[in-house]
């Protein structure tokens, strides 16, 4: 599955604190590590291909477009059935994340994850609702757990730079 | 954050060309030109409105280890507990969630042998149980949130 060489990992390294904001980002990109533009926007369509690089794109701050409300939900199923309702939990259009994890019996019984999104309580509450609808008789108990601070908040790689910021919810 | 703001988010979540002049064919497509698309996406990125902009890579596909950890952090100890996780350079997300399981953190490392040696350093500092729970499985990573 790994099939990145040393190129590719440059080309990580060099874009994952994100694309330079300049007329031609994979040219000046392919400059900076003495490559040809071609050859740096061909390893990244391979890479995007493959999965390695998910999309390319924009992340929104949720809070500032006002999706405050941001739950971890979690349920608890029949590890037999998972996957089959994992994956029917993923296709609903306000998860962003959708995983099974593994339970801490019998404090956490919880065996599905999935990540919503909303601006308002009620939107929250409404999806909710609709997993709980969807899992049925699967659902053996759920929880909600809501985040009420970022206390910290860094790219996965680029680990030098600590952002502490309060937000009110 | 007006109309043209909110065009170039939600046009931006659907994907980014790898193209030589991909701002060109984007400015199009949100009806600016280059030069504007491109002073308004630093501003955007510059006032937080966007946390990122560009590839996302998929951290264990290049090699990486990922997972997913919680605390019981007594509230007394919450603010002692924060900075002694949030020391940890491994640990790349951190959350207060209202929950008795408070505290949720996302451990990102070279190995997973790394993971599991975190784990053990934090339990160590803190007096605290760590509860791993690293992804079985992914169903769906994604999301587009309407500006």
């Amino acid at each position: 599955m790994n099939t990145l060489d040393e190129t590719d990992l440059a080309i990580m390294r060099a874009t994952q604190a994100g694309l330079p904001l300049t007329p031609q980002p994979y040219q000046d990109i392919a400059e900076k590590l003495g490559l040809m533009a071609e050859d740096v926007m061909a390893r990244m369509a391979a890479m995007q291909e493959q999965g390695i690089i998910r999309r390319i794109g924009a992340v929104p701050n949720h809070y500032k477009l006002g999706y405050r409300f941001n739950g971890m939900t979690v349920w608890n199923v029949p590890d037999e059935s998972i996957d089959e309702l994992g994956q029917k939990v993923g296709l609903l259009t306000f998860v962003s994340h959708c995983y099974q994890r593994p339970r801490h019996l019998p404090e956490w019984p919880y065996n599905l994850f999935a990540m919503v999104h909303g601006k308002s309580q009620e939107d929250v509450d409404s999806q909710i609702q609709q997993i709980a609808d969807l899992l049925g008789d699967y659902n053996q108990g759920c929880d909600v757990l809501y985040s009420t601070n970022i206390l910290k908040k860094t790219g996965f790689r680029s680990r030098t730079k600590t952002k502490n910021y309060k937000i009110a919810t | 954050m007006d109309e043209i703001d909110r065009r170039i988010i939600n046009t931006l979540q659907e994907g980014f060309p790898i193209y030589d002049a991909p701002y060109q064919q984007v400015a199009l497509q949100v009806g600016l030109i280059e030069q504007a698309l491109i002073d308004r996406l630093k501003a955007l990125l510059e006032n937080g409105t966007l946390s990122r902009f560009g590839p996302l890579y998929h951290a264990e596909l290049m090699g990486g280890a990922l997972t997913l950890a919680a605390v019981k952090a007594p509230p007394e100890r919450f603010d002692e507990i924060t900075t002694i996780v949030n020391a940890f350079p491994e640990v790349a997300h951190n959350y207060a969630r209202n929950h008795e399981l408070n505290m949720w953190f996302v451990i990102a490392t070279e190995t997973s042998e790394q993971i599991q040696h975190t784990i053990t350093a934090i339990e160590q500092q803190t007096g605290l149980t760590v509860y791993n729970m690293p992804k079985i499985k992914e169903y769906f990573v994604g999301l587009k949130l309407e500006a």
